[in-house]
């Protein structure tokens, strides 16, 4: 094209990266690779292609890691854990820090190579993916550096299988691995199998920098060899990104082994845009929601909800902006959307949005979208096709493109609103109020992300409080940082990565003191049976189950014996059911919102109250453990003491259990809070009846959690008369509620519930697999331990009872 | 000289923007995210760029574009003289032949203070350029209204075409939008014929949302361009001051139907910087945004980077600045 009659059209023409470098580097291992065990390289036996998903061309040949890899890679990662586990916090630091360093050196060669692997645009691998993988190295390298003093009493969890997604291939491999070496932890890491190449270039980097052998361990394959992994006896802690669909599967795969777990799946984030935002501003910022990474973003902003008064702009605004993206070769410097990574996510997102329209979407382009079929070969040298508009003028023959797309005239149950369509497909939706805003944004099975525009402070933060999601960004959107913490809520997965609270995925509690576990006090639970019972001398006393705040006798009609360990039956438990299951969750969630929104200051009022009366009948509840369990006199006024002391310390953490502002490198107040779960189910341990009431749930409860619990075995009416202390205590109906019965059988129905949002379980270990496989339909988070588990350190249990929200909020004059 | 296309720079194809009454509405409504802002600014010449043939043609557009401007204390009618000379013939006519172009290339205009006018028009004659004054107690804007209208007249009357106005910061800075209304319109005015630029003074204004409320009402006032600065700020044109003063021209086109030009002066220096302009410019607004009636660039030293950088378009070298002739 010549100077003058560009002058006239002044158009962009093309800017192609070169991508010489990335394919040098692919041809100096003839175009197939081997997997990278135990610090060698291995040739594989059978192998794939990696397409460029541009062009349709295969890039590499890649090996379909075996079993017997997998194997290999955990026995190497074993050997080297003893080692690396006991390096020194500052050794382990300088590693990272080389990690990061050589990242920076070779970023070009990152960036090309990720975008012609997995089609995402040069400019996005070359401006985010690739910086944010260096910052995270570096940000871990300085965790490595304090551990010890950052997290006194903890250790690293062993070696950790991790598998990634190909939506950000080595950006998701730098958010599992610097954590997790950073804590001592080794690793067998196994990449999306579209897109290998940057982890290969990665496992080469660490054999550059001479990371000892066996410490980062990389196996390439499908789906089997994930499996192979998340299946080895001898992995201690399963890490996982990518769909909710395959973390239900890894949730029943690991229930009931010890092995760590943690999460990071779908979402159909909201993006709120009320009516006083900077409107242009939201705008750009639903282009960086969904059109940046071609949609394929688990927090991307797919749901649009706009303030009814603003909708029409607002749509009209976007379908002008959506006229001047970019799509095509994504190694083009000026493309803002490149190739969906595989023609089976295509046709993914083809026809979830032919259905939407089939039930009555408004299917809204960019008019140049229909110049996107066929194949055009880039005419003209220095120009691109006359013929084509500047909006497709860029897509390749044999790519896989999909058109910025947004979906109006949905509602809440358009199956286009409601599920997660991993494309750059946006569906819009109008709300009248705040309180409708929320509502819908909350009317979702996933909790990954929202975003919320607004220039009102007020209405801001009132908003990004209330929505049920991991992250919240306001007036911004797809921020991330090593320092600032990400992961869902609801089926969106558990866990955090980055910040201090993502390191907890990575250590556990060093056992201190490995004091022999005496066998546990307790009655047994009969349902005839007992003796010594004389209704001539004592007056009958029914207790009963504690639901909504009244006594309930049990749905079925049925009672169990307690007996004590000489034989002398002391009372009834009334055997609850699924239904009375039921109502205690449908208690709970009704008192959730209220308790969960009231202070900590308030909370702790009710529990200091709580303390004050069980103190105040100290030696009847001692004389009660006595007549169940056979303790001695000192071992009961222990436990009541101790539980009087539990109390103080739930009442204390009330209002101090109060989050950070993490230091995130922008302008930002990025606040991570952590926020009750809601509604949790406890199967409390048998060691402490009384304890476990007092230590867990209440530890729970003076977090904002309304708690359906199920007291341990060994003195079940300890726990029926402490609902007679809940009674006089102001706590709030539906707050605490207890249901005693057969562990298992009301356990099975809290773990499946799906308006419970976390279990927490002591039993056995068939048990513990029951409920871990039982709460996959919402995936709600577990905790488990054995039924005679001594009582959890309290931050533990302040971790279990919470899950962080990191809320954004850029500012500026 | 007589083969080549006759494009008047200055060619003003488009009615000019009547204004309309103010609307403290559509003032008070503004909304301003800094934040995101500063992101949008950041990545608009991140998501876009120019190379080889497309980026010597952009750069010639923006020599089209360019208010080839002195507003210097020891400004004389020889300095003056020496400028109007570069605009009439901004690239060397070697480079032009090398690089193709038949066309022939001047800047937008000449920009000088009052007391050069005459000098300017003259020895600008028959070019077809037309001289920019700046105008209304440049840079501060403070000497009595009627000083300021006359002044304005008298620019008019030494045959300025253009008149780059300064707005009174006061009356932003205590959000007196009826005053500043009346002014702008006032000077609207005085131009009669000529077209006129207000210039926000950005660098003054406090906040972003203040520099959309101004560009607001100098819109409203009847302003044919807004212009960010008088070049003499510490803080002058920068992509997100800019970002925002484009975003207030479409909103407002989008109200009226008023097209509305843009100048960002001041700190534009590099050929880079003008493609990145070029780029907001079509980004925000569209490709007739990027012709000369209706954007503009106030520089002077910017022309030599821009030829230099054409320089190594035309012959692969890489030039060096004596080569280019001085204004």
């Amino acid at each position: 094209m010549t100077i003058s009659s560009i002058l006239q059209t002044l158009d962009y023409g093309v800017a192609p990266e070169s991508d010489t470098a990335a394919r040098e580097w692919i041809a100096a291992h003839d175009g197939t690779f081997g997997q990278y065990i135990d610090g060698k390289w291995r040739a594989g036996a059978s192998h794939f292609d990696a397409f460029s998903p541009s062009t349709g061309e295969p890039l590499a040949k890649i090996t379909q890691g075996t079993e017997a890899d997998v194997d290999d890679a955990v026995k190497a990662a074993r050997r080297a854990y003893k080692t690396w586990s006991t390096t020194p916090g500052h050794i382990r630091a300088r590693y990272l820090y080389a990690l990061a360093r050589a990242i920076q050196k070779h970023s070009r060669l990152f960036a090309v190579l990720e975008t012609l692997d997995n089609g995402k645009p040069i400019r996005e691998t070359r401006d985010l993916d690739i910086p944010l993988v260096a910052r995270h190295f570096y940000h871990h390298a300085g965790w490595a550096e304090i551990m010890a003093e950052a997290l006194p009493g903890y250790g690293p969890v062993g070696v950790v299988g991790q598998i990634i997604p190909w939506n950000f291939p080595l950006l998701m491999l730098a958010w599992k691995v610097a954590p997790a070496l950073a804590m001592g932890n080794t690793i067998v890491m196994k990449p999306a199998e579209f897109t290998s190449l940057t982890a290969l270039l990665f496992a080469q980097i660490c054999d550059e920098i001479g990371l000892p052998k066996g410490v980062f361990n990389l196996v390439t394959g499908d789906g089997a060899t994930g499996a192979a992994i998340v299946a080895h006896e001898g992995v201690d802690k399963i890490a996982f990104t990518g769909s909710t669909e395959v973390g239900r599967i890894l949730r029943r795969v690991t229930a009931g082994t010890p092995k760590k777990l943690s999460l990071e799946l779908g979402g159909k984030s909201p993006f709120v845009i009320f009516d006083d935002a900077d409107l242009d501003s939201a705008v750009e910022g639903v282009v960086d929601a969904i059109w940046f990474n071609q949609g394929q973003v688990c927090c991307a902003g797919s749901r649009l909800l706009i303030q009814e008064g603003i909708y029409d702009q607002a749509i009209a605004k976007l379908r002008a902006r959506m006229e001047k993206l970019r799509i095509g070769d994504p190694l083009d410097k000026a493309v803002d959307i490149g190739a969906v990574v595989d023609p089976v996510q295509k046709d993914r997102i083809s026809e979830l949005v032919q259905q939407g329209v089939d039930e009555g979407a408004t299917l809204i382009q960019p008019s140049w979208a229909v110049e996107m079929g066929g194949a055009v070969s880039n005419a003209g040298g220095d120009g691109a096709p006359a013929s084509r508009s500047e909006g497709a003028a860029l897509v390749k023959a044999n790519g896989c493109f999909y058109p910025p797309t947004l979906l109006t005239n949905v509602g809440p149950a358009s199956t286009v609103v409601q599920v997660e369509i991993f494309g750059p497909v946006a569906v819009a939706m109008s709300f009248r109020t705040p309180e409708e805003a929320v509502k819908l944004a909350n009317n979702t099975r996933y909790g990954l992300a929202a975003s919320v525009w607004s220039e009102d402070v007020n209405l801001a933060l009132d908003v990004a409080g209330q929505i049920k999601a991991g992250t919240v960004w306001i007036n911004c959107t797809n921020v991330f940082d090593a320092a600032s913490g990400f992961g869902g809520y609801r089926e969106s997965g558990y866990g955090r990565e980055g910040g201090k609270e993502g390191l907890y995925e990575y250590v556990k509690a060093v056992e201190t003191d490995k004091k022999k576990a005496s066998a546990v006090k307790s009655a047994t639970l009969v349902e005839t049976g007992g003796e010594g019972y004389d209704a001539a001398t004592m007056i009958d006393r029914t207790a009963k189950l504690y639901v909504g705040g009244k006594q309930a006798r049990p749905d079925g009609g049925y009672s169990l014996a307690v007996v004590s360990p000489s034989g002398k039956r002391v009372g009834e438990i009334g055997l609850g059911n699924r239904k009375d299951v039921r109502n205690a969750v449908e208690a709970a969630r009704a008192a959730q919102g209220k308790w969960g929104t009231a202070s900590g200051h308030a909370r702790a009022q009710v529990l200091y109250f709580l303390a004050e009366n069980l103190a105040a009948r100290g030696e009847e509840f001692e004389q009660r453990l006595r007549d169940q369990t056979g303790m001695t006199a000192n071992e009961a006024k222990a436990e009541v003491e101790g539980a009087v002391d539990d109390l103080f310390r739930a009442a204390a953490w009330a209002d101090k259990y109060d989050g950070v502002v993490h230091a995130v490198p922008m302008r930002s107040v990025t606040m991570a809070v952590p926020e009750a779960l809601g509604v949790v189910g406890i199967v409390l341990p048998d060691r402490h009846p009384l304890r476990g009431l007092t230590a867990i749930a209440a530890m729970a409860v003076a977090q904002g959690n309304a708690v359906v619990v199920v007291p341990g075995a060994s003195a079940p009416l300890t726990a029926t008369d402490f609902y007679q202390v809940l009674d006089t205590s102001d706590v709030p109906g539906g707050v605490f509620n207890l249901v005693t019965g057969r562990r298992d059988e009301l356990a099975k129905t809290l773990a499946e519930h799906d308006d419970v949002d976390g279990i927490w379980y002591a039993g056995p270990q068939e048990g513990r697999a029951a409920v871990e496989s039982g709460s996959i339909h919402n995936m709600k988070r577990t905790w488990t331990m054995p039924a005679d588990a001594e009582l959890p350190r309290t931050d533990e249990t302040l971790r279990q009872a919470t899950q962080v929200k990191n809320i954004w909020v850029p500012y500026g004059a | 000289m007589a083969t080549k296309t006759a494009t008047a720079p200055h060619a003003h194809t488009l009615p000019r923007n009547p204004g309309t009454p103010l609307d403290l509405g559509a003032v008070e409504d503004v909304r301003v995210n800094r934040s995101a802002i500063e992101r949008r600014a950041a990545t608009l010449a991140t998501r876009r760029t120019v190379k080889k043939n497309h980026q010597a043609a952009w750069l010639l557009q923006a020599v089209r574009c360019m208010d080839l401007t002195t507003l210097s204390g020891d400004d004389t009618p020889g300095t003056v003289r020496r400028l109007c000379a570069k605009a009439m013939q901004p690239i060397r006519p070697d480079l032009l032949d090398a690089l193709g172009v038949k066309e022939r290339i001047t800047t937008g205009a000449v920009c000088v203070y009052h007391a050069f006018v005459e000098t300017a028009v003259e020895a600008l004659e028959g070019s077809g350029i037309p001289v920019a004054a700046v105008s209304t107690g440049f840079p501060h804007g403070l000497s009595p209204l009627e000083t300021r209208l006359a002044e304005v007249e008298a620019s008019v009357a030494a045959g300025a075409r253009e008149i780059d106005i300064v707005i009174s910061r006061q009356l932003v800075l205590t959000q007196n939008w009826e005053a500043l209304y009346d002014e702008v319109r006032a000077m609207r005015e005085a131009c009669g014929e000529a077209h006129m630029k207000a210039i926000l003074a950005v660098g003054e204004l406090g906040t972003l949302r203040n520099v959309m409320k101004a560009s607001v009402v100098c819109m409203q006032a009847g302003s044919d361009f807004i212009k960010t600065s008088t070049g003499k700020e510490t803080v002058n044109a920068t992509l997100q001051n800019s970002l925002v003063m484009v975003r207030a021209i479409r909103t407002y086109f989008e109200q009226t139907g008023h097209y509305v030009g843009f100048k960002p002066a001041g700190g534009l220096r590099t050929a880079r910087n003008a493609t990145d302009w070029l780029i907001l410019m079509k980004e925000e607004l569209g490709v007739r945004w990027m012709q000369p009636d209706l954007f503009r660039i106030g520089a002077s030293a910017l022309l030599y980077d821009i030829e230099r950088q054409l320089e190594h378009a035309a012959y692969g070298r890489y030039a060096s600045l004596s080569y280019q002739a001085l204004g």
